[in-house]
């Protein structure tokens, strides 16, 4: 059971990973960050079953840790947005040296 | 006889305590007037500086009555030397009747305190710093009272006499400290105010090269002053001059390497500030100093300190007859050497500057043959005679420099080949000044005859001491002390023949404004003529006292100076006669001391009146047509012996080609190199590194997630 499970949670973590590295559009980027964090939450409750409950509890956290990112990063999204009436990342390379 | 009475009985020493009067005040008195001076200098400093800032020019003579700064000096300056000469005087006289073997030092605070060294500010009256004392005060005042006369349209007129009194304040200190580090300070002090003095007129650049010229050297002969202190130390533990010379007789071996590289590097000292071969080489240059300057610091008192350093310190010189063979050596070939260079000198001044370097050389040989008394002697008359002379030389250059000036003519004011005749105009100045050439060129019973006679004889006596190591060696220093008297009698006359006598050839319109210097210059000169007259009557020896050298035994003060000395060279003496034994009584070609004086006397004289004769008839051209001489001697002379082309090849150049070296090489090449190195490899690998920040967030995710894996796999395997 849970082999299975940490599988999944495994799977879905690289998924997350790769959408992350190769795609272009913010949004689904943010998503690919979402994935990877739900990702850790399936680890954490299937291994609290063994370990105990503190692994649930941590979910919690990363849950509310969550949200809070979403509302922030969609902001800044909807900001960049506005500026380049685009969400392409390629296009936000000025952050460097 | 009863005539000088009164005055040999007081000069008889009695018993008394000696109490000194105020001796601290003699050196505050200099240095208050350096302050004051100084004060006004920069009155009259921050007064230009404003006149040039407003784009005006100032001038202190344009203003009607001169200015405050331009005229306190003259009260100031000779006023604090008239105060110190005055207590110079007291103590002195304080002292005369009154017992000295031990030296009265008053200590006033404790300067340096360590475990194992101790120095304090101490200031030491003895025989031989009363008679520096009185020399420096007295003839300084004289000279001071010439410089309100001389430096009068000057308009660093308060600095020139800040300079002046700072110089009296140092060289008082140099000879009254009570041990060695008090009297390096006023060695180095000196040396300082000589700088300042020789580059006065600093705007112009060689004035101001020669007051470097001098600095530098001096600072090779301080390099041997410094250790012979460190030496001192480690063998005695301290630095005071009374347990040193009282204990190094039992301390330090006869003839041991401790105490001739003490005394060797002692003499490298003397060398350099008193002008010596090797270190001569800036006291010539240093002529580009006001002309009392010239007469006061070079050639009465700052460069007789080295004289003054070896007297001081007989008992180490003494000790090694290495050292003494050496200082004698040194000076005797110094003043044959100095003396061949001035007779084709055509300044007036450079030919005083060699002459004072040959007369310092006379002194060296005299404390260099254990005569010390002789060598203190012929510094005091020197200091007399020399000063004289350079006043009247300054006297001379005044009155050339206004009649050139009066019509624009811009011919050498110091060159003798313009000069001429000047003895119609100058009455007061060429008779006071062939005074002091008689008394230079050692012709009875002017002051020089008796010193420089004693030095000259006491070398033939050291020769022919018992057991004397060097005898041959003095008989040469003696031979070669001779005929450098001869050319000292032949340069002197040619110089005051060449000034005063013949033709004039200043030229018609500007002979008219030619005249006699003002009375304030011309009283020093009397009185240093009167000096020079009887200023040798203090140590007749007692050989020529009774003949008719001494008037049948009339001078009054037969031997003084040497009994005056006694205290300070009695240990000295000694440890000589234990080592060498009596002092012979014979010329090294036989003759006495009577015989030989008349024979040097009557030398001198023929050749003063030979040459004066023979040059007076001879016609000279004026610098502007007369060319360099060309061939033979005469052009090397000229070129003194190319001592410096010769410096400048061997030490000059290649220290600027390892200066080079440093700059090009150690500096820009490996030092600059090195440090370009690191950063450029550092902005290398940075540039190198930023690649990677693209700005794409993608790729920072990759390489995140890359190293994520990487720490992964080696926490795994």
């Amino acid at each position: 059971m849970l082999t299975e499970a940490l599988f999944v949670s495994t799977l879905l973590f690289v998924i997350g990973s790769f959408g992350f590295v190769i795609r272009r559009n913010a949004i689904i980027m943010f998503l690919c960050i979402e994935l990877q964090l739900n990702a850790v939450n399936l680890a954490f409750v299937a291994i609290s079953r063994f370990v105990g409950i503190e692994g649930q509890l941590y979910v919690f956290f990363v849950m509310t840790v969550a949200a809070a990112e979403a509302a922030v990063g969609l902001a800044i999204i909807i900001s960049i947005f506005r500026h380049y009436e685009t969400v392409n990342v390629d296009n936000f390379n000025l952050l460097k040296w | 006889m009863t005539l000088f009475e009164p005055l040999t009985s007081m000069l008889q020493s009695g018993e008394a305590h000696f109490e000194p009067f105020l001796p601290g005040l003699i050196l505050l008195l200099p240095l208050l007037g350096f302050v004051l001076n100084g004060f006004l200098a920069l009155r009259s400093a921050a007064g230009s500086s404003r006149a040039l800032r407003e784009g005006g020019e100032w001038d202190p003579f344009k203003t009607e009555p001169r200015p405050a700064t331009h005229t306190l000096p003259s009260l100031i300056g000779p006023g604090v030397m008239l105060g110190a000469f005055v207590l110079a005087l007291i103590n002195f006289f304080g002292a005369m009747g009154a017992d000295l073997h031990d030296p009265v030092i008053r200590s006033y605070w404790s300067w340096i305190a360590t475990d194992t060294l101790q120095i304090d500010a101490a200031i030491q009256l003895d025989p031989l710093s009363l008679v520096m004392m009185l020399v420096i005060t007295g003839v300084g005042l004289l000279i001071h009272v010439f410089s309100v006369g001389y430096m009068r349209d000057d308009p660093g007129y308060p600095r020139y006499f800040a300079y002046l009194n700072l110089f009296v304040f140092f060289m008082l200190a140099l000879v009254m400290g009570a041990n060695y580090p008090v009297m390096f300070v006023g060695w180095e002090g000196v040396g300082l105010c000589s700088y300042l003095l020789i580059g006065f007129w600093f705007s112009d650049r060689e004035k101001s090269d020669a007051g470097k010229k001098a600095f530098i050297v001096n600072r090779i002969g301080d390099f041997g002053f410094l250790l012979a202190m460190f030496y001192l130390f480690t063998a005695f533990g301290t630095l005071d001059f009374q347990p040193i010379m009282e204990g190094a007789p039992d301390q330090l071996t006869y003839g041991s390497g401790l105490v001739t590289t003490i005394a060797l590097l002692f003499l490298l000292g003397a060398a350099g500030k008193s002008a010596q071969i090797p270190l001569y080489v800036w006291l010539p240059d240093a002529m580009a100093g006001p002309t009392p300057v010239s007469a006061l610091i070079h050639a009465a008192t700052m460069v007789t300190a080295g004289v003054y350093l070896v007297a001081r310190s007989s008992v180490l010189f003494a000790l090694s007859p290495v050292a003494q063979a050496t200082v004698a050596g040194v000076g005797v070939v110094t003043a044959l050497f100095a003396a061949t260079i001035a007779l084709k000198q055509y300044d007036i001044k450079k030919v005083l500057a060699y002459s004072t370097v040959s007369q310092l050389g006379y002194m060296f040989l005299g404390v260099g043959v254990g005569a010390y008394a002789a060598g203190v002697f012929h510094l005091v008359t020197h200091a007399f005679f020399k000063a004289l002379l350079f006043l009247g030389s300054g006297a001379v250059i005044h009155s050339m420099h206004h009649a050139l000036h009066h019509t624009h003519k811009d011919w050498d004011a110091q060159d003798m080949r313009n000069m001429g005749g000047l003895r119609r105009f100058m009455p007061i100045t060429w008779a006071t000044m062939w005074i002091a050439t008689l008394a230079i060129a050692g012709v009875w019973p002017f002051a020089g005859f008796f010193s420089k006679d004693e030095i000259i004889w006491a070398a033939g006596a050291w020769a022919g001491a018992e057991s004397n190591p060097y005898g041959g060696l003095y008989t040469v220093y003696w031979v070669l002390a001779l005929t450098a008297a001869l050319l000292t009698a032949f340069y002197m006359t040619r110089m005051m023949v060449m000034t005063f006598h013949g033709q004039n050839r200043t030229g018609e319109s500007e002979a008219e404004h030619l005249h006699e210097a003002p009375r304030v210059m011309t009283v020093p000169l009397m009185i240093l003529a009167v000096l020079s007259v009887f200023g040798g009557w203090i140590n007749v020896p007692e050989d020529l006292s009774a003949s008719f050298f001494g008037l049948f035994g009339a001078l009054p003060m037969s031997e003084w100076l040497h009994h005056w000395l006694e205290p300070v060279i009695h240990s000295a003496a000694e440890i000589q006669t234990e080592h060498m034994g009596e002092i012979s009584h014979h010329a090294p070609f036989g003759g006495g001391e009577v015989m030989w004086a008349a024979v040097s006397t009557v030398l001198a004289l023929a050749v003063v009146l030979v040459s004066s004769r023979a040059l007076g008839g001879r016609s000279v051209k004026v610098a502007v047509e007369d060319g360099e001489p060309t061939a033979g001697l005469g052009r090397i002379l000229y070129n003194k012996w190319y001592v410096d082309e010769l410096y400048d090849r061997i030490i000059v150049q290649p220290v600027l080609g390892l200066s080079r070296w440093c700059w090009r090489f150690v500096d820009s090449v490996l030092i600059d190199g090195t440090v370009n190195f690191v950063a450029n490899f550092t902005r290398l690998t940075g540039w190198l590194s930023s690649l990677f920040q693209t700005g794409q967030v993608n790729l920072y995710a990759f390489v995140l997630a890359l190293g994520a894996l990487l720490v992964l796999g080696a926490a795994v395997f």
